[in-house]
């Protein structure tokens, strides 16, 4: 989509949880019905909107993690001092109405015919637009080379864990790697520490390739890998940033 | 149209001075949350330099000579797009009127130009009468690369995608011409009390 395009209005939509996924102890996806909602594109976010009794509101941002295409899935990791998000993750159930505004953001977007290889790099629930884009590789421009690198803090905080692998295994252009960093099952022989230069060095696609890379977690996270990317040799501008907002927030 | 969220209570402040310096849609936080682009440029202070772009010479500062100018200290309530805001901030700046002056430059446009090729565009009124600031320093220290040091921009009024980070200039304009996330889907004004987040709002 040309940036200059003008859209109309984003309008609040009605949306009904048909299907609630765990996905770890602290996170779940969220699959909506949303009449007349506009197709996103891979990387995209979209607005929460709730509704109390007596009127009062709150509204949250989350990235949106099912490919375009795929009915509308957002997943959601509760902050226990969040507003939001445990109501998201413990208290909704299917049949139950929200309200929805998006997609929005046209930077942090991946669509096939952007090519590769992509880089894409995780820190704990930042792999969810990612995830985006995954799936939307795998429907459609899997024969572009992928890489996944995930820091996660055990491999039980690790979302989406069974897809990945089965993507990973049925497709022989999409590598996922794992790194844990708190805690490792017995035998674990992977990456067990914080994204550091050497560790990139080792995952990343080297800087010749003309890799695009798409970083998205906790500040700390992006700053770390973006950091280390450009010191390989990646030009900033085909280092692509998200980052969580407040910690306390969502 | 809107309906009652089944079962969702929220967190109410008791503070009715913070409710009404909120805008709508946003929620209050302690935290100072970073959001950027792409991976966060370091320019030493030595090659650093700001510079104001309009119809004659432009006129640029060395950091030191940028640092000699008269400073102020605002204390502002900030608003992200993303949500937060956070009240009571305290900086340390140059106003924007000071620098326009020094360059006796005027056009009824700005676009704010960055380390990294970030861009944002104002209008000159959004600027000018004591509402906006190059900051090089928060909470009394300086500024952070990853907040934007050595220097950002500060536009308070606006959400905070205004308040460019690693400012280097501005380019004074006769036209508008909509910067990065103003491109990217992101209102070309963007009020927070109109909640001007994104394209059509």
């Amino acid at each position: 989509m040309a940036g200059t395009a003008v859209l109309g209005r984003l309008t609040w939509q009605p949306a009904e949880l048909v299907e609630a996924i765990d996905e770890t102890s602290r996170a779940r996806t969220l699959v909506f019905d949303v009449p007349e909602w506009m197709q996103h594109r891979a990387g995209q976010h979209l607005d929460v909107r709730l509704t109390a009794e007596d009127g009062y509101r709150a509204e949250r941002s989350y990235s949106i993690a099912s490919a375009p295409g795929e009915p509308l899935a957002i997943t959601v990791e509760r902050l226990d001092d969040g507003e939001v998000s445990p109501y998201l993750v413990d208290e909704l159930r299917p049949g139950d109405r929200i309200e929805l505004r998006g997609p929005v953001g046209g930077y942090f977007v991946w669509e096939p015919d952007r090519g590769g290889p992509i880089f894409l790099a995780a820190g704990g629930s930042g792999v969810v637009p990612l995830m985006s884009m995954a799936r939307t590789r795998a429907l459609d421009g899997a024969d572009v080379p992928a890489r996944l690198l995930y820091s996660a803090r055990t491999l039980d905080e690790v979302i989406y864990r069974e897809e990945l692998e089965r993507l990973a295994t049925e497709q022989p252009e999409l590598d996922v790697v794992y790194t844990l960093t708190r805690g490792q099952p017995e035998g674990w022989t992977g990456y067990a520490r914080r994204v550091d230069g050497e560790l990139l060095a080792e995952t990343a696609w080297p800087a010749h390739e003309s890799p695009l890379a798409y970083v998205c977690g906790p500040t700390s996270f992006v700053e770390a890998v973006a950091e280390g990317l450009v010191g390989l040799g990646y030009p900033p501008k085909r280092v692509k940033t998200e980052r969580f907002g407040a910690t306390g927030g969502r | 149209m809107s309906f009652v969220s089944r079962g969702f209570r929220g967190r109410r402040r008791d503070d009715a001075d913070a409710d009404a310096r909120t805008p709508p849609g946003q929620y209050l936080t302690d935290d100072f949350p970073v959001l950027s682009a792409g991976p966060t440029p370091h320019t030493p202070l030595d090659r650093w330099s700001f510079e104001i772009r309009g119809a004659g010479e432009p006129k640029v500062w060395t950091w030191d000579e940028f640092r000699a100018l008269p400073t102020e200290k605002p204390t502002v309530d900030i608003h992200c797009v993303t949500r937060w805001s956070k009240l009571d901030t305290e900086w340390e700046g140059v106003s924007v009127d000071t620098l326009l002056a020094e360059a006796g430059e005027d056009a009824p446009f700005v676009v704010a130009f960055c380390d990294g090729g970030y861009t944002t565009n104002l209008a000159l009124e959004d600027v000018t009468d004591g509402k906006a600031w190059v900051a090089f320093a928060f909470d009394g220290e300086p500024l952070d690369p990853e907040h934007g040091g050595p220097a950002r921009l500060l536009v308070p009024h606006l959400y905070f995608w205004k308040s460019a980070k690693w400012v280097r200039g501005l380019q004074l304009r006769d036209d508008d011409e909509p910067g990065f996330w103003e491109t990217n889907g992101y209102h070309n004004h963007g009020d927070p009390w109109q909640e001007q987040r994104y394209w059509g709002d």
